[in-house]
């Protein structure tokens, strides 16, 4: 399986590289672009990156592992982003992921989505869902699956 | 308690996050004032205000300002801060979602001190909701022809804390993985690909735009002598009304968590506070008593003022399990270059683990004041010396809950 970057993408490079003293800071808009167009990043993406950014492959790749939002395997299932950090465990973030256990989702732990004051929270397609309760998390659901 | 609306002035406004709005309450006007000063004049406008860096250090801008070289034949470059990934905090986000034109007019201003002809918005990756709001007020910018000398850029972050660290910041945007620097010896520009580079806070840069407007007298005359201005303070936590309110420095904090905040969550009693993000040490209630909300009182009692994003904990806050989630969190984000951070964090999380499964022993706790001492000041990035307090203040200020659950 190859990869190559969408058109739409390949002209973003292109307009990226002049805003940019060398073209090796693209490193990061790259695999975020490759990860929205595949669902995740492959190897061959890797690989193509590797080429617009003039890295290594292998730099690449240590970067892509690097980022936690970054995803290395084809996602199956919809992925929940659940923060767990003080303030959400303050608010009540272990009764969302108890009640998230027996849904059809992929639940992802994450560190502190920077809503704090509205806990607790779960980002789902870069979307924040905040002031959570089971309730709201089941409407939420509703819609999306 | 003396209102104070100096960054957060369009906040309550609404559109003000177009460039239409923000124009009628009189975004960009300070540029006209920028016109009558030379870019030395800018920086020297900066200092007088003793104008401090909003994202944690609290270092002085315009000494970092300085250190920018005015004649090179490199580019020079400013980074801004959107990392924003300290538990607790959430005010850079109100700012480029609320009032995003503040954010530009402050990167034109900060530009020309420093001569600068490109900026970086680094935006931590889980913001693209907001994000996406600061590029469209980009789009306006420009479009508007506010951008003809100057370009802003969006550089997205892809979730790592560390990535807020200046140095990684850079080394991030460079398409590495965010490892901090070694610092220099001495006093240096941040450097992006060689070239000389400002990093500062997207508040810091926010707050640019009334100081040049109004003059530093006008912002010294909020906050106190050694910490002048505003900040956005917040609370999250057991809080009746957690959020994010500007106030002066030198504020009383118990009578900004009862004002704003409006006390204690259901009528409990206040147990601690985390006053500025989790990196700061942990306070007791009695400690907050007489405290007020400004560096030299934060560090007069070996804590932090931090982000200002203040963690309230109830009566009721099991303190072990408190610590544990912090463990968590840094054990999870140690960048994993230095091996005092990246094995401290983890053994300090599994003897945590240890502790609240009830399995922990009194050398346990011991233990967990030696790796403290491990990791204090022999890493790279002052990732671990925060650690570090915050393991001890947890520690030796709760010791008896700790000791409870060990055998």
């Amino acid at each position: 399986m190859s990869f190559a970057f969408s058109d739409e993408n390949l002209t973003k490079i292109q307009e990226l590289k002049k805003r940019y003293p060398s073209p090796q800071a693209l490193c990061l808009p790259c695999l975020w672009m490759a990860q929205y167009q595949d669902g995740f990043i492959s190897l061959d993406a890797i690989d193509e990156i590797g080429v617009h950014t003039t890295l290594p492959p292998m730099e690449v790749y240590r970067v892509a592992t690097f980022y936690a939002m970054l995803r290395l395997e084809a996602p199956t299932k919809l992925q929940v982003d659940v923060c767990k950090t003080l303030s959400c465990k303050l608010c009540g973030s272990d009764e969302i992921l108890k009640h998230l256990q027996n849904k059809d989702v992929k639940i992802n732990h994450v560190e502190c989505l920077g809503s704090c004051s509205t806990a607790p929270v779960m980002q789902i397609n870069d979307v924040n869902y905040e002031n959570l309760t089971s309730e709201k998390v089941d409407a939420i659901l509703k819609e999306l699956l | 308690m003396r209102e104070c609306k100096i960054v957060s002035r369009k906040f309550e406004i609404p559109n003000s996050h177009t460039l239409e709005v923000a124009k009628v309450h009189g975004a960009y006007e300070a540029l006209d004032k920028m016109k009558e000063y030379s870019p030395l004049d800018v920086i020297k406008i900066i200092k007088e205000s003793n104008l401090r860096g909003k994202g944690g250090g609290g270092a002085p801008a315009g000494e970092k300002w300085e250190l920018m070289p005015q004649e090179s034949d490199k580019p020079s470059f400013l980074a801004v801060n959107c990392d924003e990934s300290e538990p607790g905090t959430f005010k850079d986000r109100q700012i480029i979602s609320k009032d995003p034109h503040l954010l530009i007019e402050g990167i034109l201003l900060t530009c020309y001190a420093i001569k600068a002809k490109h900026a970086y918005v680094y935006v931590r990756g889980e913001y693209k909701q907001y994000q996406d709001i600061l590029q469209n007020a980009i789009d306006e910018a420009y479009a508007a022809g506010l951008l003809n000398e100057c370009d802003v850029t969006i550089h997205r972050g892809a979730g790592a804390y560390i990535c807020g660290e200046k140095s990684a910041l850079l080394e991030s945007m460079e398409g590495k993985r965010g490892h901090p620097r070694l610092k220099p010896k001495q006093k240096e520009p941040e450097w992006f690909f060689g070239n000389p580079t400002l990093v500062n806070n997207v508040e810091t840069i926010s707050t640019v735009p009334f100081i040049i407007q109004n003059g530093a007298a006008a912002y010294r005359e909020f906050g106190t002598e050694k910490s002048p201005g505003t900040m956005l303070f917040a609370m999250s936590g057991h809080v009746n009304n957690p959020g994010v309110y500007e106030a002066e420095f030198g504020t009383s904090m118990m009578e900004y968590i009862n004002h704003h905040g409006g006390g204690v969550k259901n009528g409990k009693k206040l147990k601690a506070v985390i006053p500025g993000g989790i990196s700061c040490g942990v306070l007791t209630a009695e400690e907050c008593e007489n405290l007020t909300l400004d560096y030299e009182a934060l560090r007069g009692i070996r804590s932090s003022l931090g982000t200002g994003g203040m963690i309230i904990m109830d009566e009721e806050t099991d303190m072990v399990e408190a610590l544990k989630n912090i463990l968590e969190f840094y054990h999870e984000e140690s960048c994993g270059q230095c091996t005092p951070c990246r094995e401290g964090t983890g053994w300090s999380d599994k003897i945590l683990a240890k502790i609240l499964d009830k399995r922990g022993t009194k050398e346990d706790v011991d233990k967990l004041f030696d790796l403290a001492d491990v990791m204090n000041g022999k890493t790279i990035c002052v990732f671990a010396p925060s650690v570090s307090t915050v393991l001890v203040s947890f520690l030796t200020k709760f010791r008896d809950e700790f000791e409870a659950v060990v055998s």
